[in-house]
């Protein structure tokens, strides 16, 4: 059996945990360390019977997951609170914005920056905002910053200088020279709003772009972990609304990213047993292909694609911890006859 | 991969893969008196690699590699595989464990206390707590020390003490050298030697200890004994922690709980005998 | 400009916890740690009364404080009151 196998196994809840043996977990908490599932899959065998040291471990990554999704949403609403004054409208997406709806596949989803939507025609005054709220450029260079601008479908990241968190500020969800052209206005035209006032991408919007994301920007960019939020999304959605699977269809077709967005169907029901209506349910030669290359990985959890060695760095915070928020003027006058200790 | 061995050092058990089998030789000697649990499987995963297949033999160079990586680490030559090996294991603790806060420091304990000896690379905390650990202390650590968030113990992370520079030279006066690792010279952090810590300290180090005493060691200049704040404390152990942030309000709570209960000090020696006695005469008093 | 009203973080969102000379807060919605000194615990408590401009505050801390000059106080009560709502300690009202 491989690891990875397993893995998908795990999470498709076709293999019992209780039938894997203890060596088995290696390669499985490995792999999904790798693929950044380990808090998924922590989350997914909350009930399963599991040896105490990975019954452990588990509780420690849905622990800390906990607290990170904390820390990306404070810096969803912190990115609220610099672009509200000047009326600008954003929209969460990823996975800010699946913990913003507390949608299942949150659950102990590990997540990166935190990347909004802006439309086009706010985008500097954006960007502004963003910069006197505290946020930086991560490298001043102007031909990044030229590429970034005429090429890419966000602005180069943006740091911020006491929090040390990134922000993606994106203008639409495919670089702008891509063959396909995504309706960005559409997208945040019929954008919902969380109980928390907070910005998303409708259901049918939400999954083309985790599909755009994953299959037509680039190759499989987060892999499993993100044809894991893919399936939770359209099984949740089509469970909540009999309608969905032909609104996401139209909605597809709108945005150009039909082909997209039936192939992660496709990979998810191969995967993770998504079931699909009967329009969906094709074979395509070539998604084999995406298969073997999302399952590319050995029982060390290495990349055994190596067009498929795309590493999660991680800003090493052993390195250089982000700072406390110490308050600047510590030793301030205030008092009269009062010196700084 | 093609060479591995399991360690288990305080509460994390690794798995080490490495495309070389001498690396693996070196650790299995380090670690050949630490208890084994085959059949637990690993927190986490080091794995040793060459970026290349032919670089296997052709100028061999070794890729750290595993559940947590640094980006722009350089590989180091295969002489220095035990050096790459402590590296990953090191990397992996700091960046992936989530059970304890975990302090950038050393820990030597008696009687069911800590002293905890929290300092850069130079401060001379390693070699403190390992000649300390010669005499009538448990070393607890020269790297890592672990809080529990629960209990506010400290509990011992005391993998092979890794010796630098002058104190290779300092140790190897007083140890047997059946408990020392192969020299490796000129590595990019000095002279390097492993101490493999005392038998009695590896039966224990399951054992948890209140702290006693947290000191803020620096190497060099006179001799000198400072007192300083919980404040102060808790803001350098916010900095000598990696997975402070990482924990939320458990971190806290655990900090702050450390730094009210436990007296702290800066202490300057300028060597390694003045260094122990004041140690030994902080901890009389804390202790009294 | 007027200075702006804020308001304090909700109940429960803080922990506070004084260490000596410092002042630790805990801010359960960030999850991030804040080491302050004098006055901001005290801005943060006067807060607690109920929003407020620098002047309402300055005022409210007047009874606390033997203050400098009451213009230097409101000035001082600003600025703090900015870095708070920068650490999002506090919020405009």
């Amino acid at each position: 059996m491989s690891a990875v196998g397993a893995l998908v196994d795990l999470l498709a809840g076709r293999r019992d945990a209780a039938a894997l043996g203890p060596r088995d977990w290696d390669g499985v908490i490995s792999v999904a360390r790798a693929e950044a599932l380990l808090g998924t899959l922590a989350h997914r065998l909350n009930d399963a019977r599991l040896p105490a040291p990975v019954a452990l471990l588990f509780a420690d990554m849905r622990a800390a997951a906990t607290v990170a999704t904390r820390q990306a949403l404070w810096e969803a609403e912190m990115a609220r609170r610099a672009l509200a004054p000047h009326g600008i409208e954003f929209v969460l997406l990823k996975g800010t914005a699946y913990a913003a709806a507390n949608l299942p596949c949150a659950a102990g989803r590990q997540i990166g920056d935190l990347d909004i939507l802006v439309p086009w025609h706010d985008l500097a005054r954006a960007e502004n905002a963003l910069r006197v709220a505290g946020w930086e450029w991560v490298k001043e260079d102007a031909y990044d910053d030229a590429y970034y601008r005429d090429h890419m479908h966000e602005l180069p990241p943006l740091i911020h200088r006491e929090r040390d968190r990134m922000i993606d500020v994106h203008h639409t969800i495919l670089p702008r020279t891509h063959r396909i052209t995504p309706d960005a206005l559409a997208l945040v035209g019929d954008a919902v709003r969380t109980p928390d006032g907070l910005s998303i991408l409708c259901p049918t919007d939400m999954a083309c772009h985790c599909a755009a994301h994953m299959i037509a920007d680039g190759d499989l960019q987060g892999g499993l972990r993100n044809l894991w939020d893919f399936h939770r999304l359209v099984t949740d959605f089509a469970a909540a609304d009999r309608g969905f699977w032909g609104k996401l269809d139209e909605r597809a077709e709108m945005h150009g990213l039909e082909g997209s967005v039936h192939r992660a169907a496709r990979l998810a029901r191969d995967l993770y047993g998504t079931k699909l209506p009967s329009g969906w349910n094709r074979h395509r030669p070539r998604d084999e292909r995406y298969q073997r290359r999302l399952l590319a990985r050995d029982g060390w959890g290495g990349a055994t694609d190596p067009l498929l060695q795309q590493a999660f760095y991680i800003r090493s915070h052993w390195l250089r911890m982000p700072p406390l928020m110490l308050a600047r003027h510590l030793w301030t006058k205030w008092r009269k006859g009062h010196h700084p200790i | 991969m093609r060479h591995r061995t399991r360690i288990a050092v305080g509460p994390v058990q690794f798995r080490i893969g490495s495309d070389w089998a001498p690396p693996i030789a070196a650790l299995k000697r380090l670690y050949a008196g630490y208890p084994r649990d085959t059949d637990r499987p690993a927190d986490a995963t080091v794995r040793l690699f060459a970026a290349r297949p032919w670089r296997r033999w052709l100028r061999p160079s070794v890729h750290i590699g595993g559940d947590f990586i640094v980006p722009d680490a350089l590989p180091l030559p295969l002489s220095m595989g035990l050096l790459a090996a402590e590296m990953g294991m090191n990397l992996q603790v700091a960046l992936g464990w989530r059970r304890h806060m975990l302090l950038h420091a050393s820990a030597v304990a008696k009687d069911g206390r800590a002293v905890i000896l929290s300092g850069e690379s130079g401060s001379g905390k390693s070699t403190l707590a390992a000649l300390l650990g010669e005499g009538d202390w448990r070393l607890m650590g020269d790297e890592f020390t672990l809080v529990d968030p629960g209990s506010g113990d400290a509990l011992a992370f005391p993998r092979a003490v890794s010796l630098k520079n002058e104190a290779i030279a300092e140790v190897e006066a007083r140890v047997d050298p059946a408990r020392l690792g192969p020299l490796l010279a000129g590595t990019p952090k000095g002279d390097i030697r492993h101490l493999i810590p005392r038998a009695d300290a590896i039966a224990a180090m399951h054992e948890p200890v209140r702290p006693a005493l947290l000191l803020f060691p620096r190497f060099g200049g006179e001799p000198a004994i400072e007192r300083i704040g919980e404040g102060e404390a808790f803001v350098r152990l916010t900095e000598a922690s990696t997975n402070y942030i990482a924990l939320g309000e458990a971190g806290f709570a655990a900090l702050t709980r450390l730094v009210r209960d436990t007296p702290a000090f800066t202490i300057s020696y300028p060597d390694s005998a003045s260094g122990m006695t004041i140690v030994e005469q902080l901890w009389t008093e804390a202790v009294r | 400009m007027a200075d702006p009203f804020y308001r304090a973080a909700g109940e429960g969102e803080l922990r506070i916890e004084p260490l000596g000379e410092l002042t630790a807060i805990f801010d359960r919605r960030s999850m991030q740690t804040h080491l302050v000194t004098q006055p901001i615990p005290e801005i943060l408590a006067a807060l607690e009364k109920g929003p407020g401009d620098a002047a309402t505050l300055a005022a409210r801390l007047a009874d606390r404080f033997d203050l400098d000059g009451e213009g230097d106080a409101v000035a001082i009560v600003a600025d703090r009151l900015a870095e708070l709502a920068a650490m999002g300690l506090v919020e405009p009202a």
